[in-house]
């Protein structure tokens, strides 16, 4: 099956590549939202949308019932729903940036996870990763592509032409640069780690991960042990990225309607809604990749040692699997840990995120930074 | 009395943070994640009606089926929003109930203005009319939410009464006076 991929043109294997993950990312994201809810319900003491059924599926004994109460169906019904519904396009609206805005927000939300390693198989004693795009750029692609989606924020606040929107879009975008800044410094120290000097330097994820995964006590530590401060300034940093609570500014719904897509509705709506979670969950990924160990099952156990006493060595397919697995369960725990914080904090007020942008986390960073570099310059003495 | 200042603390560097305050707040919100829900499934399950509680008001019977109304129309006075209409009528002759005074021909409680105020059984003198455990009424139109004399009897039933009072009449009235 493998020789039969790679033996179709090169166009073919993109295309099948790209639809690999808008089949993933999408029903992630969307899974994304109904976990939202229940989490939410969950802490709030409620059971959440749980009634939800098709007909034919209430005769399936248990998991039918199962199925029900986790809200699956409702899933599928606001899903329809958002396709068949009326898509109303407000008289006052600048149209064709209207409806690029969701669009856009699309492109990052979707170019991002292709750079992203999520799994690794053995072969040959070497360690493949499983990544649509082995860029060298790895990290940097991230960045600069998931930066873009700012324009989306914006193309959306000012198309509207109504003030809340505008409001929002303008909050996003200071939003985004200022936590950019402090997000982007967080992660040099684990670069200027993994890069000895005067070696050739790379961004490259996989290489992250490679080196969270050797042997010994330094070699097997994640990065999240040995950079704690950077890994907190990451996921703070991060969760004002991704627009989420706390610091869902652009949104804030107490004070601005529903921020940048007030006037939006239906799936125009829905488009923004996936891409913050497709948002969430690369985020998380990267976090996982950086800080977390990647596919590593656990700190100071690389994959291989995981292989080795599971009998996989042999079975590279069904080791890509379980990494895949690992991979994604660490980032389900941390899209919970950003459902669960956002159930928990109320909204800072605008000046409160751009004091805590400008005047603790950057400075925090630059110090985080500074600090990592002197260690690192003695330590390679 | 003087006036008492209470001086305001300084933040201390834990609550400046944020951080710790944050911890405590996930703390919380992760013990009520593993709390059983509070919320009741509605249709399914009932709320547990208290004692006492004023819902829809109906009539009711006594133990022997016979109606306690006797239409003396106090309650459709007395009713705030105007919600009762009564049309008396007699007990024609040869009925059981024969010795009571009156019953309603026609009752009606329009439920699209009564308030649920309980003043008609308060001030009822037969303890025929009820506010009970129903709470929930739906209709299509604006007749069907007036609750005719027979539904009014449906939705009450038959209470215990304590008194008999139209069977001592009508055994005061068989008795022959002067004993």
């Amino acid at each position: 099956m493998a020789d039969f991929f790679f033996n179709l043109p090169l166009i073919v294997q993109g295309l099948l590549k790209g639809l690999a993950v808008i089949l993933v990312v999408f029903p992630m994201s969307s899974l994304c939202t109904m976990a939202e809810r229940k989490v939410c319900a969950w802490i709030q003491g409620r059971p959440g949308p749980n009634r939800t059924i098709i007909p034919w599926a209430a005769y399936v004994p248990v998991l039918g019932g199962v199925l029900q109460r986790l809200g699956l169906f409702q899933l599928a019904a606001d899903g329809l729903k958002f396709l068949v519904k009326e898509e109303p396009v407000p008289g006052h609206v600048n149209k064709p940036y209207f409806i690029l805005a969701p669009i856009v927000a699309m492109i990052p939300a979707l170019t991002t996870v292709t750079v992203v390693p999520f799994g690794a198989y053995l072969s040959g004693g070497k360690v493949h990763p499983l990544v649509l795009a082995n860029v060298d750029v790895g990290l940097l692609a991230v960045f600069a592509v998931s930066s873009l989606g700012i324009y989306s924020l914006i193309l959306a606040g000012w198309a509207s032409n109504s003030k809340y929107a505008f409001l929002g879009g303008v909050r996003a975008s200071a939003q985004l640069i200022s936590y950019e800044l402090s997000l982007t410094l967080a992660v040099l120290p684990v670069f200027l780690w993994i890069n000895a000097p005067g070696s050739a330097g790379s961004l490259s994820l996989v290489r992250v991960v490679a080196y969270q995964s050797q042997p010994g006590f330094w070699g097997g530590a994640w990065f999240l042990f040995t950079m704690p401060l950077s890994a907190l300034i990451f996921i703070i940093a991060l969760f004002a990225e991704t627009n989420r609570q706390p610091f869902d500014m652009p949104e804030s719904e107490a004070d601005l309607v529903g921020g940048f897509h007030t006037e939006y509705g239906a799936f125009k709506w829905a488009l923004f809604f996936v891409a913050e979670y497709a948002n969430m969950i690369v985020g998380s990924a990267v976090f996982t990749l950086l800080f977390l160990g990647g596919w590593n099952p656990l700190p100071w156990i690389p994959l291989e040692t995981l292989a080795g006493w599971l009998h996989l060595l042999g079975h590279p397919f069904i080791l890509g699997l379980v990494s895949i697995a690992i991979f994604l369960g660490k980032i389900v725990c941390l899209i919970f840990i950003f459902m669960w914080v956002r159930w928990t904090v109320p909204r800072f007020r605008y000046d409160q995120v751009m004091k805590i942008g400008w005047q603790k986390l950057l400075p925090l960073a630059i110090a985080n930074l500074v600090v990592y570099a002197l260690g690192i310059a003695l330590l390679s003495k | 009395m003087a006036i008492i200042t209470i001086p305001r603390k300084p933040l201390t560097l834990a609550e400046r943070a944020y951080l710790p305050q944050i911890a405590a707040g996930l703390r919380i919100t992760l013990r009520h994640f593993f709390q059983p829900s509070e919320t009741l499934q509605y249709p399914e399950e009932r709320p547990a009606i208290p004692p006492g509680y004023r819902g829809v008001p109906t009539l009711v019977r006594d133990p022997n089926g016979r109606e306690k109304c006797v239409s003396c129309q106090l309650c459709e006075f007395v009713c705030p929003p105007k919600a009762i209409r009564i049309t008396p009528g007699a007990i024609p002759e040869g009925s059981p109930n024969e010795n009571v005074e009156k019953a309603p021909q026609a009752f009606d409680i329009d439920m699209l203005r009564c308030i649920y105020c309980g003043l008609c059984e308060e001030v009822c003198p037969e303890e025929a009319i009820f506010l009970q455990t129903q709470y929930s009424m739906s209709g299509g139109s604006r007749e069907e939410m007036v609750n005719h004399k027979d539904r009014l009897y449906e939705l009450g039933g038959t209470l215990p009464d304590r008194h008999y009072k139209w069977d001592k009449k009508k055994a005061a009235a068989e008795t022959p006076p002067g004993h």
